[in-house]
């Protein structure tokens, strides 16, 4: 029976020093990432995410649970012993030998024969286009070539999955984008589990196919780019993963109630009294004054972004509401500061998320 | 840099104090180099220049011996000082921290610290029971004292190469399936490398300069070249030792430069 599961983590707990000091690092966290799956770890600074990778590479050993690779538990096995390549953040590449040596060094500790390896760190040379560097030293070259010696190294072995911890975050905007659509095509490529780590929201959800978003050492959600956006389990991971607004509200039947005074109708609503409303500011519509459920709102401030200009409202109770508008062709949406209008929301856009 | 507000150089006197320590270092030196060419051996006199005196050290045969004696034991003792050395660097960079590292520290650095002529004694009374027992004349005491006041010297430049090393390459290699073994031998030894060698090359020149300790500890017989340049100078002052002196001198700074090249930080 062959295990969908590439990497199966159960009830993972991570901590760092002991007794008083003791920091959780991973607290109880469970995921499946499926096999040829771009899957992304996204979390702010200190989540964990680093911690999870090193797991599963075997730097570290968990405090507690099992890990899991295609079914087999790899929770204490030594890292040279696990068919998992990480790409780091510094690339560390072996000073001392060249490209080529670089890329061979993984195939040649599987003790793959001479013209095996040599033929495969060909191939790899030439999947990540460095053909023509194979014999510099790795310090000659510039941070975007290092970055692809640095895949090529890491794939070489034709490992099960492939650890990717923020390998973009030392490159530039433009190389960033570069590399993004290379990573892509290099999964695609070669058909290798890809995890990868990131803090940058936009990078997650374009490029992958499921997203973990971290915080605080336990996993929030796990779900498709669109999922998460359109879904998210919790505040966290609304705030997280793109802008949202909140709104103070308090449950009444069908739905709840602004500050306002509006009502809003929301789908699936369990408990009373106090909630938050989210609503993402592309769901936030300017409407006549005159069409049903349009709460009055005035014009605060507009923030031109090029394709979309960002309207700021403020309700009546003075809560305030940001959305989203296409700007038209001119630039111009046709708003000025102080200027008195109404909004509705998208139906069942807006949703009440637990804290 | 920004501008600095304090500059040694602005200080009264400071050219004057400079070139004073300077001339201090280095005109003794000079004259004892341009001594050994001279014909007769007079600071004041010059009447020519000569290579005889490197050509009459270079025949006598006590010199000889001594010069191979002494490249024996620099050359035993800096292999045994830089491979302890190397041991101990390992084991106090590559594994946790723990309680009393410092102490250990400078433990190692034992020699740094303790008088040379403190420890040149306690060998003398050490050696002297080994002796007693076993009978044993040979070199291996001159080796093991030098190995021993080597070993610091050798370790300085090692371990200062492994606290410079990305600790993250050793985990990329564990990382490509090298076993620990194979980690030291393909990413860490390479990388350490220039480390060993200048560390060697530091403990070979320290041995090769021995004096106090090797008084102490050797045997009838068992001059080295400075203690052999020792001997003569007790009986007179020779153009010959002044020969000898620049031989070592040029082949100290020889080795010093390349170690110098060696442990620059950018190579
Ligand atoms: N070796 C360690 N010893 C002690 N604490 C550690 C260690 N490694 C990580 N931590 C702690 O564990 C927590 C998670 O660290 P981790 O490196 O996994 O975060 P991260 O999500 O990768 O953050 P970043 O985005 O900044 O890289 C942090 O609070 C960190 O201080
Ligand atoms: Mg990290």
């Amino acid at each position: 029976m062959t295990n969908q599961n590439a990497v199966e983590a159960r009830n993972v707990i991570k901590a760092f020093g002991q007794g008083t000091s003791a920091v959780r690092a991973l607290d109880d966290v469970s995921v499946n990432i499926q096999r040829g799956e771009f899957f992304t770890l996204l979390g702010p600074s200190g989540c964990g995410k680093t911690t999870l990778l090193r797991l599963i590479a075997g730097f570290e050993m968990p405090s507690g649970g099992t890990i899991l690779l295609e079914g087999t538990d790899i929770t204490y096995l030594p890292p040279n012993q696990r068919p998992v390549n990480t790409v780091f953040q510094s690339y560390a590449l072996f000073p001392h030998l060249s490209v080529a040596q670089n890329i061979s060094f993984g195939l040649e500790m599987q003790g793959k024969p001479a013209a095996e390896v040599k033929a495969r760190t060909d191939k790899m040379l030439a999947l990540v286009q460095m053909e023509a560097m194979a014999g510099r030293k790795t310090s000659q070259l510039s941070g975007g070539q290092q970055q692809r010696v640095a895949l090529a190294r890491a794939l070489a072995p034709q490992p099960k999955v492939l650890l990717l911890d923020e390998p973009l975050s030392a490159l530039d905007y433009k190389l960033r984008k570069e590399m993004q659509i290379e990573l892509k095509r290099l999964q695609h490529e070669t058909g290798i589990t890809f995890v990868f780590v990131t803090h940058d929201q936009e990078e997650a959800l374009t490029m992958s196919d499921r997203v973990g978003v971290m915080s605080a050492g336990k996993l929030q959600q796990v779900g498709t780019p669109r999922e998460i956006y359109t879904r998210p389990v919790n505040r966290f991971v609304a705030s997280f993963i793109g802008e949202t607004n909140f709104l103070p509200a308090s449950v009444v039947p069908g739905g709840v109630k602004l500050g306002c005074g509006a009502v809003i109708a929301v789908e699936g609503l369990s408990g009373q009294g106090a909630t938050t409303l989210t609503i993402r500011p592309e769901q936030v519509r300017l409407v006549d004054a005159a069409e049903a459920e349009a709460i009055p709102a005035t014009v605060t401030n507009l923030v031109y972004f090029g394709t979309d200009t960002h309207c700021y409202l403020a309700l009546p109770d003075g809560a305030e509401v940001v959305a989203r508008l296409q700007s038209p062709s001119n630039g111009e949406v046709g708003l000025q500061q102080g200027q008195k209008v109404a909004l509705r929301f998208v139906p069942g856009a807006a949703q009440v998320l637990a804290d | 840099m920004a501008e600095r507000s304090f500059s040694a150089s602005h200080l009264p006197g400071f050219t004057v104090v400079a070139l004073a320590v300077f001339t201090m270092l280095y005109v003794p030196i000079f004259i004892l180099v341009a001594n050994s060419f001279a014909v007769t051996y007079s600071a004041s006199l010059w009447d020519g220049l000569t290579l005889d005196w490197y050509a009459k050290a270079w025949e006598n045969e006590a010199v000889q011996s001594a010069t191979l004696r002494s490249l024996v034991i620099a050359l035993s003792a800096s292999i045994i000082a830089t491979f302890c050395a190397t041991m101990a660097a390992l084991g106090t960079t590559r594994r946790r921290a723990f309680k009393g590292q410092t102490l250990i520290y400078v433990m190692i650095n034992q020699p740094l610290m303790v008088p040379e002529i403190v420890t040149a004694v306690a060998l003398l009374i050490f050696f002297a029971s080994i002796k007693v027992a076993t009978g044993y004349q040979g070199l291996g005491y001159l080796i093991a004292a030098h190995s021993a006041f080597c070993i610091p010297f050798a370790y300085l430049p090692i371990r200062a190469r492994l606290e410079g090393m990305d600790l993250s390459l050793e985990t990329a290699a564990a990382d490509l399936y090298a076993s620990p073994w194979m980690t030291f031998r393909r990413v860490t030894l390479p990388i350490l490398a220039p480390g060993i060698i200048a560390g060697a090359m530091l403990a070979f020149v320290i041995s090769l300069d021995d004096v106090v300790i090797t008084e102490f500890v050797k045997s009838g017989g068992q001059d080295t070249l400075p203690t052999y340049m020792m001997g003569q100078l007790r009986r007179a002052m020779t153009p010959e030792v002044n020969a000898i002196s620049s031989v070592l001198l040029v082949l100290t700074v020889l080795l010093l430069t390349a170690f110098f090249f060696l442990t620059r930080k950018n190579d």
